[in-house]
């Protein structure tokens, strides 16, 4: 029960924040020194969000396809001879801090929302190119003869059996690439990409605790509710197949 | 025609187009954007364009020996580099000392074909546990024998690097305290949490539940949250001042960082424990042991494999998000990142992030040998 | 009828498969028996070609399997394995209905079907249909694979160790109804186990397989009592001898007139049944119901070889 009413009462008390912030003043006020400003105005915290989510379900988006697509191609055919490479590299990858990677992108694509959107991306591929390599290569051998047997063409056994099976690992990995992109779409407002972040840097700058606490009270609420929808989309996948 | 090895091919098509894109950048000061120069403007440059060259496309055939691949590899890496520092000695007019030649896409693809050249021939060779760890010894002796001869000093990287090397060792200092000193911090705390929840089931749930939230919340936010909330400690709390307890400098940081560690430690020392075998428990219980003796002489150390992996998390984790540390003033590389980052100067930026990615590239290979080593001790 | 002539199959040189040859009559059911890596299932596999042949023909109704796309053979040819290999995604339904989905019934004739081989094989249409593969016992899971093979009426049936993964009480239900659904659908079946009582309790015919060599092919009397080689006589091993001999025949085949005490025994029980009767009731005769007799002296003499 707990599990189900905490996220919701946090999704509906973020909601009503991002629409009227201004009736949440007096809940930061205690933390403004000199009277600063309780609220963020300079941009609405709406809009912001609403960049922030877009930025991030646009890079994990292109991340699952290209991730996809990578681990397809290097489960068949002549692609095989990749998979060895293509498990060191993504090995390696992970180990490059998501922040350095955004900072390298910037002497390419300069600052604003590319560099962020790109970054995001890359790092994003790993997690789940890796985890949709995991669901498509551990598949129960008599379910992959069964298809064989049963007269599929790759093509149908891709899509009918490969596929469905590798879905729980794949929402998986698109979890971790959502969480990580949220967080570091955050600090993707120091290269001048509109997130959340800028209301923390605010703050930071200011010396407002106020601005830091509530930039960082909805970023983190939001990850804790993308995290809790794809886990529950997860479990659902996963018990459909019993394997919960 | 021989059968080729498609990797190769990648690598070869990677690598030939940075012989084609200019190698290095040549920028009147270090602000403002540079005009490429390529390999072949350089002196020797047509020789090492055709050397090159012919180590990417040699490597193509599928017969081609792996120590050939990874020879002809390495070889690529270092001539790309001396390069990269002979056009920073040769291109600025002598006296010109604003002038800056930073590496531009052709010397960053170079190093992509090159190193994934290397990954590719290490995977063939499948070398033994103790050959990596002397590759990788020689691969950190190589590259610091290169940063020390001053052969790249004219690099504009190493030209940021000579006007605040003081400060660049102090903030080295930072970076490794923070991320090393969370990582300790995290193992205190967590390995015995992870046991008294492998004692005790139903603290499993919320204690896990609570670890989750904290690894979800966005870096910078539980970066930002803990200036004010361990300055409200620092005020309120009696006595914490003396203990180290701020709300600003490098203690929110390792606290953030010590936070985001714990999940790992205490999930994988818990996955470690569960992970022996009833029978091997039981065995120990029927010996004799008591339960004190059970857990230090059979479960931690049957468990030190999943444990090891979760350190190698950590550390590499903590290594990334420690630049963040940049940010809230709390020290280490992000310092040189975010300043530059604000003075538009892509050099600075390198500065900070080239040191960040070379430690936690370093540490992930040298934890992911470790763990292998005490697999096979424990097999 | 199926042919299989001169198939062979190299692997690294070494040769698993050896030139065998054998023909299965239409609505016939064939066993291959053998120890591990006698060859047994790498045959099985070429004949829907899971495994290409090295060399050798397979033709199905005198078309050679060789000149059609695997794919579009794999769907005439029904496959069942042990551990069933359900699609764990899809329902019971949903599993069964692959071939004719594969083949594009429309959908009527589909659910009608489902229902049919769910009716068939005992399980209640409305009760299983949308249950999912985990949600099955073994013996409930084994029967939808059997069904799932068998769904878009193939000419040939293909069994791989069908019941290796259920226990002995299951599995002698299973085998009887295997065989009664056979003989009702005249479906042609070979049939691959490690086990001679499951071979000689369900083949028309017997093919005895060694280092990948067809050691004998035969119907199972022969078998039992005129083995090829002594790798066929080890399988069948001596003790077991007379009394699997005596289970290839029921009562109704032995029954003479006369008369017996004690209670009687149904004609369809084999001779194996009615000689443990006779040894535990201490009788030397039994009455057989709907009239007749069956005695020790002729179930002894059945007993030998002739």
């Amino acid at each position: 029960m707990i599990r189900r009413i905490l996220p919701a009462l946090a999704g509906l008390a973020l909601l009503a924040f991002l629409i009227s912030p201004g009736s949440f003043a007096p809940l930061f006020q205690p933390f403004t020194r000199n009277n600063a400003p309780a609220i963020y105005t300079q941009t609405s915290l709406l809009s912001l969000t609403l960049s922030h989510l877009a930025i991030v379900a646009l890079a994990v988006a292109a991340s699952t396809v290209a991730g996809l697509v990578l681990a397809i191609l290097v489960t068949r055919g002549a692609g095989r001879e990749f998979l060895p490479l293509a498990r060191t590299v993504t090995a390696v990858g992970q180990t490059f801090p998501p922040v350095a990677v955004l900072a390298l992108a910037v002497p390419v694509l300069g600052f604003g929302t590319g560099p962020t959107l790109v970054a995001l991306f890359l790092y994003g591929l790993l997690p789940v190119f890796e985890n949709a390599l995991a669901g498509l290569s551990n598949q129960p051998a008599p379910v992959a003869e069964a298809a064989r047997a049963m007269g599929l063409t790759p093509r149908q056994r891709l899509w009918q059996i490969d596929l469905p099976l590798a879905l729980p690992l794949l929402l998986a990995g698109m979890r971790l690439t959502a969480v990580i992109s949220l967080g570091t779409a955050t600090i993707g407002s120091t290269v001048a990409a509109r997130t959340l972040g800028e209301v923390i840097i605010a703050g930071l700058l200011s010396s407002n605790t106020a601005f830091v606490l509530q930039g960082g009270l909805v970023v983190g609420i939001l990850a804790v509710l993308i995290h809790h929808a794809f886990q529950a989309a997860e479990v659902r996948a996963r018990r459909r197949m019993g394997l919960d | 025609m021989p059968r080729l090895w498609p990797p190769a091919v990648l690598f070869a098509m990677i690598g030939l187009a940075g012989l084609a894109l200019p190698l290095v950048q040549f920028k009147a000061n270090r602000i403002v954007p540079g005009e490429g120069v390529g390999l072949a403007a350089l002196p020797h440059g047509p020789w090492v364009m055709l050397g090159l060259g012919a180590a990417l496309v040699l490597a193509c055939p599928d017969r081609w020996p792996a120590v050939a691949r990874l020879a002809s590899a390495v070889a690529g890496l270092i001539a790309a580099t001396l390069m990269l520092g002979m056009a920073a000695s040769h291109l600025p007019p002598a006296g010109n000392s604003l002038a800056r030649v930073a590496p531009a896409s052709g010397f960053w693809l170079l190093v992509l074909a090159f190193g994934l050249m290397v990954a590719d021939a290490v995977n063939r060779l499948r070398p033994s546990l103790a050959l990596r760890w002397v590759m990788l010894a020689g691969a950190v002796a190589l590259a610091a024998g290169i940063l020390a001869s001053g052969l790249l000093d004219g690099v504009s990287v190493m030209r940021e690097y000579a006007t605040r090397r003081d400060l660049f060792g102090r903030e080295a200092q930072a970076h490794l305290a923070l991320a090393f000193g969370s990582l300790g911090l995290a193992l205190l705390a967590g390995i015995p949490l992870g046991i008294a929840i492998f004692q005790v089931r139903r603290w499993r749930g919320p204690v896990l539940g609570v670890l989750n939230i904290l690894q979800t919340i966005p870096s910078l936010a539980l970066f930002g949250m803990m200036i004010p909330v361990l300055g409200w400690v620092a005020a309120t709390v009696p006595g914490a001042t003396q203990a180290g307890v701020s709300g600003i400098g490098t203690f929110p940081a390792l606290v953030a960082l010590f936070l985001y560690s714990l999940l790992p430690v205490v999930s994988n020392t818990l996955a470690g424990l569960s992970g022996v075998p009833a029978p091997t428990r039981e065995a120990a219980v029927g010996l004799g042991m008591t339960r004190a003796q059970v857990m230090a002489q059979v479960l931690l150390p049957l468990a030190l494999p999943v444990l090891l992996a979760a350190v190698r998390i950590v550390l590499v984790q903590n290594i990334g998000l420690a630049v963040i540390a940049g940010l809230i003033g709390g020290g280490g590389f992000g310092t040189f990142v975010f300043q530059g980052l604000g003075q538009t100067a892509m050099d600075l930026v390198l500065l900070g992030a080239l040191p960040t990615i070379a430690l936690a590239l370093v540490a992930g290979i040298a934890l992911d040998l470790l763990v292998q080593g005490t697999r096979r001790g424990a097999a | 009828m199926i042919e299989i002539r001169h198939l062979t199959r190299v692997y690294d040189g070494v040769p698993v498969v050896n030139d065998v040859s054998l023909t299965i009559g239409t609505g016939e059911l064939a066993v291959l028996v053998g120890t591990s890596g006698s060859g047994k299932t790498t045959l099985l596999r070429m004949i829907n070609r899971l495994v290409q042949p090295t060399s050798g023909q397979v033709l199905v109704e005198g078309v050679d399997t060789a000149t059609l796309p695997a794919h579009l053979l794999r769907r005439r040819i029904g496959y069942a394995i042990q551990g069933h290999g359900l699609f764990p995604h899809r329902t019971v339904a949903q599993n069964i209905a692959t071939v004719p989905r594969l083949l594009g019934w429309p959908r009527a004739r589909i659910d009608a079907r489902v229902d049919e081989l769910l009716a068939l094989f005992q399980l209640d249409p409305a009760t299983f249909r949308n249950r999912m593969p985990h949600q099955l016992s073994g013996g409930q899971a084994q029967r939808v694979g059997v069904a799932r093979a068998l769904a878009a009426k193939p000419d040939l049936l293909l069994m791989d160790e069908p019941f290796g993964a259920l226990d002995p009480l299951i599995r002698a239900k299973a085998q009887a109804d295997l065989r009664a659904i056979q003989q009702k659908l005249g479906t042609t079946l070979i049939l691959v186990t490690h086990d001679m009582q499951e071979a000689v309790d369900l083949g028309d015919r017997i093919a005895v397989m060694d280092g990948g060599r067809l050691l004998q092919y035969d119907h199972p009397a022969r078998i039992l009592t005129q083995p090829a080689a002594p790798f066929v006589r080890d399988l069948i091993g001596a003790t077991d001898r007379p009394l699997r001999l005596l289970s290839l025949k029921t009562v109704g085949d032995l029954a003479q007139p006369g008369d017996a005490e004690g209670p009687a025994i149904p004609p369809e029980a084999t001779l194996h049944d009615a000689l443990a009767e006779c040894l535990w009731t201490g009788r030397t005769a039994l009455p057989v119901q709907g009239g007749g007799i069956v005695t020790l002296d002729a179930l002894r003499a059945e007993a030998r070889p002739r």
